[in-house]
């Protein structure tokens, strides 16, 4: 063919034309139950539109007929990997209604089961980022070094995922006697296997390869979108709730808010492996010093929050919840509504994705770290 | 210029490629630090921990008695209406009093979400949560469990 032909060719060749394609709601790779939408010009990226609502359990209007005690249990439900810290915002949003003094030693408590919750979610989503990405391999060890601390909460808290350990005024139970020697040696044992994780995947050319430049959010997009937690603070946005807002035990431990200003999905990774570190320094720095005392301040049976509205605001492996609640000087609050974290991080999935190739929108999506029952409650 | 690119770039890729492989190369030439479980087959030997709540239970003792008053705070504590309680009358023969008894003690499991906010209620500590967590079985209706035995009758002294 010469040259000629071959500019007749394309010439005349039929015009490329937008097309939409179904991701999920049973894709792999959206780690549940999320439709996406896509709008594509052959492989480049056009739209993104979210479709939500395949597990929405309504769990804003069930907490309206349910006591104060038995709206904990409902938000284990909702981010799950983060089941702990969602407790303890509902918890700490009751005992602020009531005004309620709590023990130093439940804070501590808290804060250090707080930590190993996300040191479980940032396993559990560094193993799966890698299986996104085509490596099997970090699901297994992700889930390995995880499983220590599944058995630390199922020692002291009673269950492995949705543990409900906290109740209005404390945790329901004192810590078990071995829950500060099995944290200590999974602390000592975590050390040597987080080098591990730099070694498999953040080094790899295939990975990095996959990751940097990709899925770029501005400073600007990510506080116009609300995008917190580790991927608002890949983008510059220092958002870290227990730094600015501290609550529970975080204003007595010292630890660095991790901030790259990169923006892209290599920064939202690295932003997450940077906060093991941080976590596992505040666990050591309580785990020693955890007050003697009561492990639950004296509550009624019955609760009821005086009439006003409360806010509070958490700090989850994802970012920021915030539980608002109204009373009506009822037994069951007036209304509920939680601002889950996965919900506002989902919204920038747009403007990350634009432009990009349709695989790397699964590198962005897994680096966002999207839990779908937390975005659809 | 570019062909040094090209070169540092092959070079620096397969090195990190087997720095990867060193890791699992670790654990494939040392099998003693792999620590999978043989689920089914260690059965015998698995040992949950003493706080796991796998199901409600009764608590019953040799004499086939228990503790439960039939006050029915678990029900009104349980989220998700997974215990219902069925409440008798029995006649005291000697005074002619009647006080209230279980006479079934129901319990959904498969509507229980394990919150343990029945076990904190219990006035008379009388059910606790078991460690058994193999509960699958094939008809939703077997998930339907009545907790007190048969012919069990409440100890004496507890009200």
């Amino acid at each position: 063919m010469t040259e000629q032909e071959l500019i007749t060719n394309i010439e005349t060749a039929p015009e490329t034309q937008e097309y939409f394609i179904n991701m999920g709601p049973q894709h792999p790779s959206t780690h549940g139950v999320l439709r996406l939408l896509l709008t594509l010009d052959g492989e480049i990226i056009k739209k993104v539109e979210p479709h939500l609502g395949y597990i929405h359990r309504s769990i804003e209007k069930m907490c309206e007929k349910d006591s104060y005690q038995q709206i904990v249990h409902l938000t284990d439900r909702m981010d799950y990997l983060s089941c702990h810290m969602n407790n303890e915002a509902v918890c700490l949003c009751v005992e602020n209604g009531l005004q309620l003094e709590i023990p130093e030693r439940v804070k501590v408590i808290r804060t250090i089961i707080s930590e190993l919750t996300r040191l479980s979610s940032h396993q559990l989503w560094w193993g799966v980022m890698g299986m996104d990405l085509g490596a099997i391999t970090t699901f297994l060890y992700g889930f390995r070094d995880r499983e220590l601390i599944t058995d630390i909460f199922e020692e002291t808290c009673g269950a492995r995922l949705t543990m409900n350990y906290n109740v209005p005024g404390g945790v329901m139970f004192d810590i078990h006697p071995n829950f500060q020697k099995r944290t200590k040696d999974f602390i000592t044992y975590f050390r040597k296997k987080l080098p591990e994780y730099d070694e498999l995947l953040t080094g790899n050319v295939i990975f990095t390869e996959r990751t940097k430049d990709i899925g770029y959010l501005s400073k600007e997009d990510a506080i116009s979108y609300g995008v917190t937690g580790p991927s608002g603070r890949a983008s510059g946005f220092a958002c870290d709730v227990r730094k600015r807002f501290p609550y529970s035990a975080y204003d007595r431990v010292e630890f660095k808010e991790i901030i790259y200003t990169e923006g892209d999905c290599f920064a939202r990774y690295k932003a997450r492996i940077d906060e093991m570190w941080e976590s596992m320094k505040i666990i050591e720095q309580l785990i020693d010093n955890i007050p003697e005392g009561e492990h639950k301040a004296k509550t009624k049976a019955v609760i009821k929050l005086p009439e006003g509205e409360y806010y509070q605001r958490v700090e989850t492996a994802r970012g920021e919840l915030g539980v608002y609640i109204v009373s009506d000087n009822k037994k069951s609050p007036y209304r509920v509504k939680f601002r889950s974290p996965g919900f506002s991080n989902l919204s920038a999935l747009d403007t990350m994705a634009r432009g990009n190739k349709i695989a790397d929108l699964v590198a962005t999506m897994s680096t966002l770290d999207l839990v779908i029952p937390d975005i659809d409650r | 210029m570019g062909l040094k690119n090209y070169i540092s770039d092959i070079y620096n890729g397969v090195k990190s490629l087997i720095t990867g492989m060193k890791v699992t190369g670790h654990y494939f030439t040392h099998p003693g630090e792999i620590v999978t479980q043989q689920y089914p087959e260690n059965r015998d030997t698995l040992k949950m921990f003493e706080r796991f709540r796998g199901e409600v239970v009764l608590i019953h003792d040799e004499n086939n008695m228990h503790k439960c008053t039939g006050c029915s705070a678990c029900e009104l504590a349980c989220p998700n209406g997974s215990i219902e309680i069925i409440s008798g009358k029995e006649i005291d023969p000697e005074t002619g009093k009647s006080t209230k008894i279980i006479d079934t003690f129901v319990y959904h499991l498969s509507m229980c979400t394990f919150c343990n906010l029945c076990i904190l209620s219990c006035p008379t500590d009388a059910i606790k949560m078991a460690q058994g967590f193999e509960h699958s079985v094939f008809d939703r209706s077997k998930l339907t469990k009545v907790l007190n035995k048969p012919g069990s009758k409440i100890m004496p002294g507890i009200k």
